[in-house]
């Protein structure tokens, strides 16, 4: 590796502190549930979980980026291996909710009863 | 013969695809990063399909809140989430210790690579260990429930709403209840492996018996809260009651959706032997270590692959911990 290799010890331990933070805050907005956040929709999804997915993605980048030292290599390394995941994963996410919902419709509004 | 030359050729380095380095990284690490590309998208694969089967039963999915409650030495206390919240911190924090040792090994200080990959090795135990409590308490349920003809899950409720196990109402009666074995039949044999501890009539008959319990259907209201029915209507549905359902397997389970207990054995069951093979590697570089083999090596870099994975492994369960403990 070209870059070269200076102790980060401070680094890790601040990322930890923040990793252990989000997860804090993850787990007490679990808890409590604010009904204000929970039944408040923002494009079909409420905000609670809308909060919950934000901090994943941070925590994950941390994860990523710090600990497994991403913002070390090459934008070329770093291109090759995050963009495949964030375009395939949306794709799929897409594709597969959409077509839950729609069966979830199908159940709704007609006679079926099949639990599958 | 053009294409096949490298530019490692006259190297001793060719197993490890020479100096030639494309994206700047060795070999190793970088096919490394690409095998957990393709494990990320295999994950995802997995949580797009729980999503999937989520979004089609929007309405009765169980509440993780209510499912995961358990805490050690805590019993009869519910404690959403701590546990769960535990085990998240656990490895958070062998991960944290995992960047140490690959920090320690650029500084090539043996020992504290060696302390540090220990300690990663026991936070993976302790990790893989909590699972293992977890999926015992999944299995053997708390309440128990009763599934009717139709496939839909039926709880028991006081009239205050508070959830009530089947063990606290049920009579006994005096019936014959037969588990088939070999020497019977072969025929239904996994009845008598499931063979719950009341029959459907002897949940009825407690029903009937105790005027004031409800029946609380899989279906969410408005406020995300189950719907709990009328007596009359509990006495109706339960008339349908085929089977008695207690704690969760693949088939069944009482908390609500059969493929809840599904996904949730699966995915975190896939997850969790990821930390199990993480540990075994671990083990194998915290060997190596001591053995002196990368100081022989003058690179500490195969502690950074592994490091890698291990790191794949806490973001894995970063995403596992948000869909299936709090969304």
């Amino acid at each position: 590796m070209s870059h070269e290799h200076v102790s980060n010890t401070k680094r890790i331990w601040f990322v930890f502190g923040l990793l252990s933070l989000v997860t804090i805050v993850e787990v007490i907005l679990g808890i409590y549930k604010p009904g204000a956040l929970e039944f408040n929709h923002f494009i079909g999804l409420n905000l609670l979980n809308w909060i919950f997915y934000i901090l994943t993605i941070f925590k994950a980048y941390y994860i990523v980026w710090a600990f497994m030292h991403m913002e070390g290599e090459k934008s070329s390394l770093r291109w090759s291996v995050v963009s495949p995941v964030i375009f395939l994963v949306l794709y799929l996410l897409f594709i597969l909710l959409t077509e839950g919902h729609y069966i979830y419709g199908v159940f709704k509004d007609s006679t079926i009863k099949w639990n599958f | 013969m053009g294409a096949t030359v490298t530019t490692a050729n006259n190297d001793e380095k060719t197993w490890g695809g020479g100096h030639n380095e494309p994206l700047g990284a060795s070999y190793g690490k970088m096919m490394m990063w690409f095998f957990i590309v393709s494990d990320a998208l295999t994950f995802s694969g997995f949580l797009g399909a729980y999503g999937f089967s989520r979004f089609k039963f929007i309405e009765t999915w169980p509440l993780a809140d209510e499912v995961f409650t358990h805490f050690p030495f805590m019993h009869g206390v519910p404690a959403p989430m701590y546990y769960v919240a535990l085990m998240t911190f656990i490895l958070i924090f062998s991960s944290v210790t995992m960047v140490l040792a690959v920090d320690a090994g650029h500084q090539m200080k043996k020992t504290k690579v060696a302390i540090y990959m220990f300690l990663t090795i026991i936070g993976g135990l302790i990790f893989v260990g909590s699972q293992a409590w977890e999926w015992k308490n999944f299995i053997k349920g708390e309440y128990g429930a009763v599934e009717t003809t139709g496939g839909s899950l039926l709880q028991f409720v006081d009239e205050h709403g508070k959830r009530v196990a089947l063990a606290d109402f049920a009579v006994k009666l005096p019936e014959q209840r037969e588990a088939l074995t070999r020497s019977h039949s072969t025929w239904f044999m996994e009845d008598a492996q499931t063979q719950p501890s009341f029959t459907v009539a002897e949940v009825q008959a407690g029903f009937k018996a105790h005027p004031g319990l409800l029946i609380r259907s899989e279906k969410l209201d408005e406020h995300k809260k189950k719907i709990v029915l009328t007596r009359a209507e509990s006495e109706a549905h339960l008339a349908n009651a085929k089977y008695v359902v207690e704690g969760a397997n693949l088939i069944r389970n009482e908390y609500g959706n059969k493929l809840f207990a599904d996904f949730f054995f699966f995915i975190t069951g896939f997850h969790g032997f990821h930390v199990f093979s993480g540990v075994i590697i671990n083990i194998i570089i915290f060997f190596n270590v001591l053995l002196g083999t990368y100081e022989k090596r003058r690179s500490y870099e195969m502690v950074e692959k592994v490091g890698l994975y291990w790191h794949f492994v806490d973001l894995v369960w970063v995403f596992v911990f948000t869909v299936f403990y709090l969304v």
